[in-house]
């Protein structure tokens, strides 16, 4: 057993209201850069919908992730010999407009203009060019569902669903959605990883968080192409490649990332899990449907005594393991099988799991408005559910429809049961005959129910020690860096000649 | 005393140029080693400049390289005209490719206004010197043909009575004119070099095609790549 420890994230999609208030925490500490405006590592998108950038799921265009032929697993598109085919010329690299021209306003104009007979304008104005220019997209172009027929109509996933099942979905008092907030998985097999030719990416032994060199980058822009989750991105003005750091240097200091703390609605989990490193070639090996199952299986009890000796003998430390065993990823995805990968499908073993949303749930308006007398009561069911199961199952769970069933019948379980407790409009009998349906326990379904509504944030982010005492940079001195930039970059990031 | 200031003393200027400058960036400045691709700005048109210009140069120069290397044997290889004939039509052939690439690149750069922001002076200096290289070795294909006889016999040898440290100029002083400008035209873009993006070139990824697929780095042991 080489049971590694990796950093992991947990997304609770019921409690995402769409703010985007982790959007502006991660852009205004990382990306308010020249050549890095365009760049949201952190994105939060409308579903059904495109998405950031226009239509990244779509595969058949962006050619991501990997591909099974057989037994061999290979990068697409940018595997190695494929990769020395394309070096000159990517035509699968997405390029500025596939995500949009950053754009400021000449606020300027405002105080300057001469006085007339007409308010004086702010223009739009391009970031990259500095000249006057059209807005014709942004970040989330189409939030909350607006142009939804020219935008979501075109969403990847709802090729899945059938054309009855698309038109409902889009009919008008029917229209329904939810928020995908997206940052870099820190996978496990990182398909980004493995497409740098230069070497530049490269995951963290001690924690598995994905990180690129900006001093080993070389542009052949590999990454942005083998990325299926679009979490690389290229820097046009440096002419480098850059990606969310899972703000390593707060996460060193005991804080969650900027992300994660400044989360409204308290959907985000953070904790450490351990996984079998000897396992990764069985479960990279599963057919497409066991893949979400498979990656389950290939984290490890973290109070089972066998892993706890396999991880010390890996140099593990004691205090990393109670992490660990206290680790609200670990219940939400493993103990509960509530919390699911996005598209893993795509076989990178991503280590952000989303607990897929309930809301909105009825499935249909009655001439007066919500009738709560249909099948299933006040939540409806799952086959009814507005946005049809398929649609979830091609999201959150590779096209297996079973685990994301599993998930969210074991919700609206805990939710009765709550119900039952605070209302009373539903029995405890009913409730709890609903929870036994769900594989779930009385007492799970209070831990779910805590760590879902009541967890104050030393439950949600559970922080491992990093361990920067041993880290190689404490052998450095530190007086002949003095001066610097610090984080191991010691240059002012401009474009090279 | 202008041919031992371009043949004698700019070969070693440059040399000392290309070896330093490259070997100091590459320590003091590893930021700086990036080949600065702007397909994420333009895509369209740098298909048709970068790919038939990459194919062209990469050929170009490994064929100066094999007769620098090899000389004895390009020359027996020469010694049957239908060889000669073919190794001449595809140098010819490389140069227009490249020539088309180029052309195809700089037209790009100047009507493309989003490449503008991300062109600096050092790719205005690529782009001349190049240039300068390609209609300087078009002319020498065109107007004195045969090169890949007659270079093996001359600058050949001059070459490698550079690395012995006695420069044989006479052997390239009395070539044409288009073939000194070529010459001349070397030293200096290998001077220019390593200032420039052209030093991506010396971080070509070639060992990425037998590297393991992930790459696992581990903070706490000092160079401690493990996959």
């Amino acid at each position: 057993m080489d049971v590694r420890a990796q950093v992991s994230m947990v997304f609770h999609l019921d409690k995402c209201i769409g703010c985007h208030t982790c959007s502006i925490a991660c852009k205004n500490v990382w990306t308010d850069r020249k050549g890095a405006e365009y760049m949201w590592w952190n994105n939060v998108e409308t579903k059904p919908g495109t998405g950031y950038p226009t239509a990244w799921e779509d595969q058949e265009k962006y050619k991501g992730g990997w591909e099974k032929t057989g037994d061999k697993l290979e990068v697409r598109a940018v595997g190695k010999v494929r990769g020395a085919m394309t070096v000159f010329h990517n035509p699968n690299l997405p390029t500025i407009d596939d995500y949009y021209e950053p754009f400021t306003y000449s606020y300027q104009d405002l105080f300057d203009a001469a006085e007339g007979a007409d308010q004086p304008i702010a223009k739009p104005i391009s970031m990259i060019t500095g000249k006057p220019m059209k807005i014709e997209a942004g970040p989330n172009w189409d939030d909350d569902l607006g142009g939804s027929p020219v935008y979501a109509a075109n969403d990847p996933n709802l090729e899945n669903i059938s054309p009855e099942e698309r038109d409902a979905v889009f009919e008008l008092k029917n229209l329904v959605f939810f928020y995908l907030p997206r940052i870099c998985n820190h996978c496990v097999n990182p398909a980004c990883v493995a497409a740098c030719p230069s070497g530049a990416l490269y995951k963290r032994g001690e924690d598995g968080i994905v990180l690129l060199s900006q001093e080993r980058c070389r542009a052949w822009r590999f990454c942005v192409t083998a990325c299926p989750y679009k979490k690389t991105y290229f820097n046009w003005g440096t002419g480098k490649s850059e990606k969310c750091i899972l703000c390593y240097p707060r996460l060193e200091t005991g804080q969650a990332p900027a992300c994660f703390h400044s989360c409204v609605g308290r959907i985000r989990y953070f904790g450490v899990v351990l996984y079998d490193a000897e396992k990764l070639e069985s479960t990279l090996a599963a057919e497409e449907k066991d893949l979400v199952m498979a990656q389950r299986k290939m984290l490890l009890d973290p109070n089972d005594p066998a892993v706890i000796a396999a991880a010390k003998s890996n140099g593990i430390g004691e205090d990393v393991l109670a992490f660990a065993q206290r680790s609200p990823v670990y219940k939400w995805v493993v103990e509960w099988g509530l919390a699911l990968p996005l598209h893993a499908e795509h076989r990178t073993l991503p280590m952000l799991f989303y607990v897929p949303p309930l809301l909105p749930v009825m499935a249909a308006t009655g001439e007066k408005g919500y009738d709560t007398t249909i099948e299933g009561g006040f939540l409806g069911t799952i086959d009814k559910f507005r946005l049809p199961l398929r649609y979830m199952a091609s999201l959150f769970g590779a096209g297996n429809e079973g685990v994301v069933r599993y998930a969210l019948r074991k919700q609206l379980a805990v939710r009765t049961y709550r119900r039952a407790v605070t209302v009373g409009d539903v029995t405890m009998e009913e409730a709890k005959k609903l929870l036994a349906e769900a594989g779930c326990s009385v007492e799970q379904a209070e831990a779910i129910y805590y760590l879902t509504s009541i967890a104050p944030v030393d439950d949600r982010f559970v922080i491992p020690p990093m361990h920067r005492e041993e880290a190689i940079e404490m052998l450095d001195s530190p007086l002949a860096a003095k001066g610097f930039a610090g984080m191991g970059f010691r240059r002012k990031p401009e474009r090279g000649a | 005393m202008l041919n031992v200031l371009v043949f004698a003393a700019l070969p070693y200027v440059s040399a000392v140029l290309f070896l330093l400058v490259s070997i100091q960036r590459y320590r003091r400045d590893p930021f700086t080693f990036s080949s600065l691709s702007s397909q994420f700005l333009e895509t369209k048109g740098l298909f048709w400049g970068s790919v038939p210009f990459h194919l062209g140069i990469l050929t170009l120069f490994f064929g100066h390289l094999l007769g620098f290397l090899f000389p004895r044997q390009m020359t027996l290889w020469n010694l049957v005209p239908v060889r000669l004939f073919i190794l001449e039509a595809s140098g010819l052939a490389a140069a227009f490719l490249t020539l088309f690439g180029l052309g195809g690149l700089i037209v790009r750069r100047v009507s493309t206004p989003r490449l503008r922001t991300v062109t600096t002076p050092a790719d205005i200096l690529v782009y001349l010197l190049l240039l300068f290289q390609i209609v300087t070795g078009l002319w020498v294909a065109i107007a004195l043909r045969w090169g890949s006889a007659w270079y093996t016999q001359t600058v050949v040898p001059y070459l490698w009575s550079l690395f012995k440290f006695q420069p044989e100029i006479q052997r390239v002083t009395e070539l044409k004119l288009a073939a000194q400008l070529h010459i001349g035209g070397a030293f200096v873009l290998f001077a220019a070099f390593s200032f420039t993006r052209l030093v991506h070139a010396l971080v070509a990824p070639v060992p990425y095609l037998w590297r393991p697929n992930q790459l696992v780095i581990w903070n706490r042991l000092r160079g401690g790549a493990r996959f």
